[in-house]
């Protein structure tokens, strides 16, 4: 072939070279903007899963979004409706595009329906990827699945909305929770507006309580004044700093850190105290 | 229209459709013929079945999966690898009936016959394969699952449609304006990893030159066109790896030069020739 006049020609390690700059450049533009994508469909802190579910960075690593829990829990016995014989809308939907939790990966409403604790743990013994880990559920001394292992959320009172706090009798909270006395108890307290009343107040123990919602569910205010959280948002974190010197359990929690040097240093930090205490114009006068 | 035309089309929409059927009644009835979706699904109550390219994802991110899905993976990839091939993609995967009907369109309103200077590398999924596993890997969270339309219409069927069918649409508009067969023939990256999966199953498709007069009509309507590059010239096994096994070239020949054969790699290692 003869190579026109003038015109550049192009080798074939400039054509390589080329090639490997072109497909790698479009390459990494192409990663980055669906690693951005994939970084922001990911980002749903307060996302409730299924029982038994692992930690949620874990969970979204797992979970291969097969639907088999939504389906299992659907299709669970107790949930067929008896005159109809077919099942109403289980717990467990499976996320669309526009909800605000990863696509195609199951999670619940607790104010739509809640999880209903099922003693054989449909969802969990069906998931075929461990992303809902049996273990979680298991109960190490019997071997059996054990419901009140379950650790969906936790549920959350308002006590600015919650008519109970208000002197208002309700306990519809307390009497729809699935362990009853042990993850929602009744705080009774002297009601000083009136003199003669009593408040009955909900008050949640934070190890019982699975997150199943049915409080939730139950709750009578327009907008619940008792709701699930995941954990991770519910909950504060002390910190090492603060110990209860009173309780064992809580000593071992700090007991275990490794320490840092918390040592401040700055200018004044070469010189003993005695020195610039003693010495100098403390007041800067 | 005679049936010798349409086997294999109608054929491929039973079978698609009727795994979509099974899927919603699945759910929809508590049927335990088959549950779950496409990613992975539960086999007449006991057969895990999984979809090895979520698998791989899923194991690039880091996760440590049970042995349910593994075994699933392996059980499909087993049934492509020595049956199949890429059959997934023409008999199972239910875009297909979305692009095929993109494909239709485009022949009928000539919209191939107007030049377009769109092109894109077929080889395109391979590498989307790959960044695919490092955007997983990187994330930690399956890549191609969160985008797919494959799993958005597939559950779509199976628990309702959401906001994802847009994408779909974008598909069908790729297909029919943009690029022929756009989505399935140079972007998919799990057709990519069928390809690979499937190069060396056994049923293939085998020309005889002899029959072949040269009407083309194979041509047109295969999606992978670069595969039927022996037409007319030698009589040989379909090999390439992007053939899909849709039978749509053997539907359209009338002179009997095309039909599925099974390839003897024991005569011949490269499966060529019968």
């Amino acid at each position: 072939m003869e190579k026109k006049a003038g015109k550049p020609q192009i080798s074939e390690r400039r054509r390589f070279l080329t090639d490997v700059a072109y497909s790698g450049g479009l390459g990494i533009l192409g990663g980055l903007l669906w690693a951005g994508y994939t970084e922001k469909a990911k980002s749903s802190p307060l996302t409730l899963r299924p029982p038994a579910a692992l930690e949620e960075s874990e969970f979204l690593k797992t979970c291969i979004k097969c639907g088999l829990c939504a389906e299992a829990c659907r299709n669970r016995p107790a949930n067929i409706d008896r005159d109809t014989g077919r099942p109403r809308p289980g717990t467990l939907k499976m996320a669309k595009a526009q909800d605000d939790v990863t696509i195609g990966t199951p999670y619940f409403i607790p104010r739509e329906v809640p999880c209903y604790m099922c003693d054989d743990i449909p969802c969990v013994t069906i998931c075929p990827s461990g992303a809902l880990d049996v273990a979680k559920v298991t109960n190490p001394k019997t071997g059996e699945l054990d419901y009140k292992m379950m650790d969906m959320g936790l549920a959350v009172v308002d006590p600015n909305s919650c008519i109970a706090f208000w002197g208002l009798q309700c306990d519809a909270c307390y009497r729809a929770c699935p362990l009853m006395d042990e993850a929602i108890r009744l705080e009774y307290d002297q009601n000083k507006r009136t003199g003669k009343h009593a408040f009955l107040k909900p008050v949640v123990d934070m190890d019982a309580c699975t997150g199943c919602g049915l409080c939730e569910k139950a709750c009578v205010t327009e907008k619940p004044a008792i709701f699930v959280l995941p954990r991770e948002v519910a909950l504060g974190k002390p910190g090492d700093h603060y110990v209860k010197g009173w309780d064992k359990k809580d000593q071992e929690r700090v007991g275990n850190r490794v320490g840092k040097d918390v040592t401040t240093h700055d200018e004044r930090s070469s010189k003993a105290p005695q020195d610039y205490l003693n010495s100098g114009n403390l007041l800067g006068e | 229209m005679k049936w010798s035309n349409i086997k294999y089309l109608v054929l491929r929409r039973i079978v698609q459709l009727s795994l979509l059927a099974l899927y919603f009644m699945g759910n929809w009835y508590g049927w335990k013929v088959l549950q779950g979706d496409l990613s992975a699904s539960l086999l007449l109550g006991k057969i895990p079945l999984s979809d090895p390219f979520a698998i791989l994802q899923t194991l690039a991110t880091g996760a440590l999966l049970a042995t349910n899905a593994l075994v699933g993976a392996l059980i499909i990839m087993l049934f492509y690898g020595v049956i199949g091939g890429r059959a997934f993609c023409s008999w199972v995967c239910p875009v297909n009936m979305v692009t095929d009907l993109a494909a239709w369109l485009r022949r009928k309103l000539m919209i191939d016959r107007i030049e377009r200077k769109i092109w894109i590398s077929r080889n395109l999924r391979y590498y989307l394969l790959v960044i695919a596993l490092i955007v997983s890997a990187l994330t930690g969270l399956a890549a191609f699952e969160v985008i797919s339309p494959i799993t958005i219409l597939n559950r779509g069927v199976i628990f309702g449609f959401g906001a994802g069918a847009g994408l779909l649409v974008a598909i069908f508009l790729f297909d029919l304006f943009a690029v022929k067969n756009g989505w399935c023939g140079h972007l998919c990256p799990l057709g990519g990893f069928h390809s690979l999966v499937g190069k060396y199953n056994l049923f293939r498709v085998w020309h005889t030159s002899e029959n072949c007069t040269l009407c083309m009509k194979c041509k047109t309507v295969c999606p992978e066109v670069e595969v039927l590059n022996m037409i007319g010239k030698r009589s040989e096994f379909v090999v390439g790896k992007e053939c899909t096994n849709c039978g749509r070239c053997v539907d359209v020949c009338d002179d009997d030069a095309l039909g599925f054969d099974l390839r003897n790699f024991l005569s011949n290692p490269k499966g060529g020739n019968q």
